[in-house]
């Protein structure tokens, strides 16, 4: 059951106030990073090291900053990437009080009326789409979360940006792709 | 203790997320079809009212304004957002929806996070080739803001007292969230003669 958008616009923006109050700003594309990150060093242990003025990381990415990324790498049980675990907690418990359809659970109807029921073909799609919007995001440097709610929500310049380029892209790819509901 | 924190504040997202339906892609293809705006009126809501709530909390004191996270304005946002646009139309999700439509049950949100996880990777290893181009160049001085707002660390871009223009916009997200129409065009079905709800 999905609430209604009166209750449901009131009740995340008082999370992402209380995320500010709190501690900070909520965001969640950087933590994809981190975990190929985490992932990255475990293979490689030379991927993140430490130094005497913190870490830093042959990749320029997780280096940059003064080793932001690769600190965070090097300590998985900070604030942002458990932030994103409990969201896949909230996520399940929140599930697990609807019930859907094995079909809804690969391929949205509305995707399946403009590109037919198979479910490779869906798989496929949210691969790619999946790398679109990451390397999209880290470009941008937020996604949704950090640069449109939260960075909206601040008044941010970037994060009326960010919600400029994406909804220019947004709209016609879907009027598009999606004329079918 | 903030790890603490991260686990009620990150619950109650996920929990929220799925339940305002931010997490069904149906929702998203719908909303970006015009076909159904209710996921727009969500989520202008809840910046209305993330953004009152901050800054009225700032003017009181309740809030301390040195939790903001201004994030840097650059030629790469506006251009990350295109794609990122794209591929959020094309998929139905985006990072946060992904992750929590994956706990909720999804098994295509399953393969975003894959595909996800290797759109990072590849700008991992580009960011070196991109770091000294014009899309790294900042616009307005980078992390600014619109107004400017009583003892943050950020510019604001205009003299105007910030919190009243956090609050303002705050109020005018919420406003257009209750008049927007629940429906700009009509899609299958025959109703585009009559007005909509």
């Amino acid at each position: 059951m999905t609430l209604d958008w009166k209750l449901g616009g009131v009740a995340l923006g008082v999370v992402f106030f209380l995320a500010v109050l709190l501690v900070k700003p909520i965001g969640v594309s950087t933590q994809f990073v981190i975990l190929d990150g985490i992932i990255g060093d475990a293979v490689n242990a030379e991927l993140v090291v430490k130094t005497d003025e913190g870490y830093t990381s042959s990749n320029a990415y997780l280096a940059k900053s003064n080793g932001k990324y690769a600190k965070a790498v090097a300590n998985p049980l900070n604030y942002s990437f458990v932030f994103v675990i409990a969201m896949i907690v909230g996520g399940a418990v929140s599930g697990l009080a609807r019930r859907k359809t094995m079909d809804e659970r690969r391929v949205p109807a509305v995707w399946a009326a403009n590109f037919g029921d198979s479910v490779a073909k869906r798989y496929v799609g949210v691969f790619i789409g999946g790398f679109i919007v990451i390397f999209g995001a880290r470009l941008a440097g937020g996604c949704s979360s950090g640069h449109m709610m939260s960075g909206m929500m601040q008044t941010s310049l970037s994060g009326y940006i960010f919600t400029i380029g994406t909804f220019a892209a947004a709209f016609p790819t879907a009027l598009i792709l999606f004329r079918r509901s | 203790m903030t790890v603490f924190l991260a686990i009620i504040i990150g619950a109650a997202f996920g929990f929220v997320l799925d339940r305002s339906g931010v997490t069904n892609p149906n929702n998203i293809y719908k909303m970006l079809n015009l076909t159904n705006m209710h996921l727009a009126k969500t989520i202008m809501l809840a910046i209305g009212v993330g953004s009152v709530l901050m800054f009225a909390g700032q003017m009181t004191g309740l809030v301390d304004v040195g939790h903001m996270s201004v994030k840097t304005a650059y030629i790469g946002v506006f251009f990350g957002g295109l794609i990122m646009g794209f591929g959020w139309a094309f998929s139905g999700f985006c990072p946060g929806t992904s992750v929590v439509g994956a706990a909720s049950g999804r098994k295509d949100a399953l393969l975003f996070i894959a595909g996800g996880l290797l759109g990072a990777a590849a700008y991992m290893v580009s960011y070196a080739s991109l770091e000294g181009t014009f899309l790294m160049n900042k616009i307005m001085g980078g992390k600014v803001t619109l107004g400017t707002i009583p003892g943050a660390k950020y510019d604001g871009i205009t003299a105007l007292q910030g919190d009243l223009v956090g609050i303002a916009l705050g109020v005018v997200l919420i406003i257009v969230a209750f008049v927007l129409p629940s429906k700009l065009i009509g899609g299958d079905a025959p109703t585009n003669t009559v007005p909509a709800e």
